[in-house]
């Protein structure tokens, strides 16, 4: 066998998919063939490296060199530069944004340097299609402890001592849950792991299970056998096609190897897994409405208790944990709970995988110690704000979080002080916001989300959210009448005492956060009919500056006859009068009129 | 699969696989300007790869470099172990090639006649 000298890693996460790197692939392939390199060079498709802004992004070992927005035309060039002539070419590398400077290797990027990537360590590193490569950076490394060297109870103690909290939302402990399961008594449990990712903007779990998916069957198997369980659904949603594709490779592998199925590792311990594609109602994403879901039932929840531990998938003890929970629990098995420990902060361990989307330059996920304020996470990582526009807000915790404002931008991140200020972890989707943003129509935007994938099962959540709706549409309509915020704020406490799940409990969140720190937006909407973001269209009015000649063509392009005024002298525009149709800004020669 | 230890073997096994991706041990680096592939730089991979192949040296890395002006003396090939100076080995053959791996590589001897060439780290 030749040695491998050089290997091109050709990121395949559906981001850089998207953008077109199946056909970097194959040219890399007919390029490296032509070159007659193919003994000699290896192409890998990997999953994804999280900087999707730049993608295709390709990373060339030994050298570590990292290559963005990579086309198939430039893969010539790389071939007959790079990789036949050892010459790194410049122009394709990452620059940063600021300096301008050109960045060879990726370990150096700001974006990367202050993450701390561990549930992503392998995505973007290893064929997420071939699980030697898994197996040779550690993996199945914490099972085989587990089930050979472990107790069950040794498994849950050592999972509470990691202090691992659930990364789907509320935040529970994740040794505590196994520990209900496993204390109930009964000879067929489950475990299940939801994948059943919704939140507008989040992505992680895709891309952990696009780009490590034995990490989270690992994490199953563990979690199997502490509680006692030898069978698990894993409930994707069908809109992730190349994450199931991917996951039942995974599965067939490891069931080859023997990490899944029976007797595994020679002892007692069976373990079979399924894999259910939820037809992608967010509704799904709440434990209860999942499994009603998995047995074919329609996709509603539950009252609980009976809680899914006692009770759960066809009335059996079940444990359901989140995707990025289950990438955990191999780290804590392999490593020890006092390693996973060294990060994090005194209540919030290990970890958080952030999807950073919206006005940000770096596009992208990003996976930083809990207790990072969220001003790196924003500047640092992502780069700060597109056009160099002013940061106005940050939406955490998707659907069922907050939005923050810039005096909260140096919150150490964690699941208690999200809580405090209003937001929440939730999955972790971070949407950004400029000054650009009318936080009315941010939360009207959330809530309208929200009450479409209501199930309609208890009324707070069906009739309620659909009223409050109705109200924040007239506001930013600019029909909004005194008493609507008063109105807002009792329709949010009642619904979120009263709806049966979480979704309509914390439904009301993004009226609450946008409320207590935007108030006054909402005030400008009611009370003065503007928009100060001069986003709401149906607010935007036009008045002109003191730029103003008096040249009277404004006059002339205004088809409603709202603009009067003496040549030579400011011309004044009748906001009862005027449509917003915006011909005088556009007729104007002296830019005098004014938006807003 | 029937231990931690059985694992422990198979992983041992495959990571020399994806050593590359490590960018750690000892590193050969060939000239690969216009001048080194024209003395024959090409012909020098070949045999270098042939030889780690045959060696099962997985955990040394092979890169490549552009002319540093010692045009005369192509093929260039730098030897630099983990920690000692990069030494640069001129008019290589491929016959030499043997010999450059298994007394400089594995068993850390310079081969003197050969060298044109040492620098320590700071200085590369």
């Amino acid at each position: 066998m030749q040695h491998i000298r050089a290997h091109v890693l050709v990121c395949g996460g559906t981001g850089c998919k998207s953008a077109g790197s199946g056909n970097v692939i194959e040219s890399f392939k007919t390029e490296i063939d032509k070159k007659g390199l193919s003994e000699e060079v290896m192409v890998v498709e990997t999953g994804c490296h999280g900087f999707c802004e730049h993608g295709p992004l390709v990373i060339i070992y030994p050298e570590g060199t990292f290559y963005c927005q990579v086309t198939p035309e430039d893969v010539a060039e790389i071939v007959e530069s790079h990789l036949y002539k050892g010459r790194i070419v410049e122009r394709l590398l990452y620059h940063e944004p600021l300096s301008l400077e050109a960045i060879p290797s990726y370990k150096d990027i700001a974006f990367y340097k202050k993450q701390e990537r561990r549930v992503l360590a392998n995505c973007g590193r290893i064929n997420p299609e071939a699980i030697e490569e898994y197996i040779a950076l550690g993996g199945y490394e914490g099972l085989a402890k587990a089930l050979t060297t472990m107790t069950t109870e040794e498994v849950i103690e050592e999972v509470k001592k990691s202090g691992l909290r659930g990364r789907g939302g509320a935040g529970f402990p994740t040794g505590l849950k196994w520990s209900f399961a496993k204390a109930s008594v009964n000879t067929k449990k489950y475990i299940i792991c939801n994948a059943d990712e919704g939140d507008p903007g989040a992505f992680m779990d895709r891309s952990v299970l696009e780009g490590d998916p034995h990490k989270v069957l690992e994490g199953m198997a563990i979690a199997a056998y502490a509680i006692g369980s030898d069978e698990g659904y894993i409930y994707v949603r069908a809109e992730y096609p190349l994450a199931i594709k991917r996951l039942r490779v995974a599965i067939a592998q490891a069931e080859k190897m023997g990490f899944l199925g029976n007797n595994i590792f020679g002892t007692k311990f069976n373990f079979t897994l399924h894999i259910k594609e939820g037809a992608g109602a967010f509704v799904c994403g709440e434990e209860t409405a999942l499994m009603a879901s998995i047995e074919g039932r329609r996709g509603m929840p539950r009252t609980r208790p009976p809680f899914p531990a006692v009770a759960g998938l066809w009335g059996k003890p079940t444990n359901i944990n989140n995707v990025e929970t289950f990438a955990n629990v191999p780290l804590i098995l392999q490593k020890g709970a006092d390693w996973y420990c060294t990060c994090g902060t005194e209540k919030s361990k290990g970890t958080k995988v952030f999807a950073l989307t919206g006005k940000i330059n770096n596009t992208g996920l990003a996976e930083v110690p809990m207790g990072i304020t969220m001003r790196e996470i924003i500047y640092d990582i992502g780069g700060g704000i597109t056009n160099g526009k002013k940061f106005k807000a940050v939406q955490i915790g998707g659907p069922s979080g907050g939005c923050l404002p810039e005096s909260m931008l140096d919150l150490p991140v964690d699941y208690d002080s999200l809580i405090s200020a209003g937001a929440m972890m939730g999955s972790g989707g971070l949407v950004v916001m400029d000054e650009d943003t009318c936080m009315v129509d941010v939360a009207r935007f959330f809530l309208n989300f929200t009450q479409s994938e209501s199930c309609g099962k208890c009324t707070p959540c069906r009739e309620g959210t659909k009223r409050m709706l109705e109200i924040l549409t007239r506001i930013t309509e600019g029909c909004g009448r005194d008493g609507d915020i008063e109105l807002l704020e009792d329709m949010a406490g009642k619904i979120k005492d009263s709806a049966l799940c979480g979704l309509g409990q914390t439904a009301p969140n993004p009226v609450l956060s946008t409320l207590k720190y935007f108030r006054h937006e909402y005030e400008a909407h009611i009370y003065e009919k503007r928009c100060p973001a001069h986003a709401c269209g149906k607010l935007a009015g036009y008045t002109i500056t003191d730029a103003c000649r008096g040249c009277g063509i404004c006059a002339k392009a205004c088809p409603v006859q709202a603009i009067a005024g003496k040549p030579k002298s400011k011309y004044v525009i009748d906001q009862v009068v005027c449509i917003k149709c915006g011909a005088c800004m556009t007729a104007c020669p002296f830019k005098a009129i004014a938006k807003g | 699969m029937k231990s931690l230890e059985d694992l422990k073997a198979l992983r041992e096994k495959l990571q020399s696989d994806i050593r590359v991706r490590e960018n750690d041990g000892t590193k050969i680096i060939i000239g690969m300007g216009t001048c080194g592939i024209a003395a024959g730089a090409r012909e020098i991979m070949a045999a270098v790869l042939d030889e780690l192949a045959v060696r099962k040296l997985k955990n040394v890395q092979v890169q490549q470099t552009g002319c540093i002006g010692m045009c005369e003396k192509e093929v260039l090939v730098d030897v630099v172990r983990p920690g000692e100076p990069r030494i640069t080995y001129g008019n290589v053959k491929p016959v030499d090639v043997k010999r450059i791996i298994a007394d400089h590589v594995i068993n850390g001897r310079i081969i003197e006649d050969l060298v044109v060439g040492k620098m320590d780290d700071e200085k590369i």
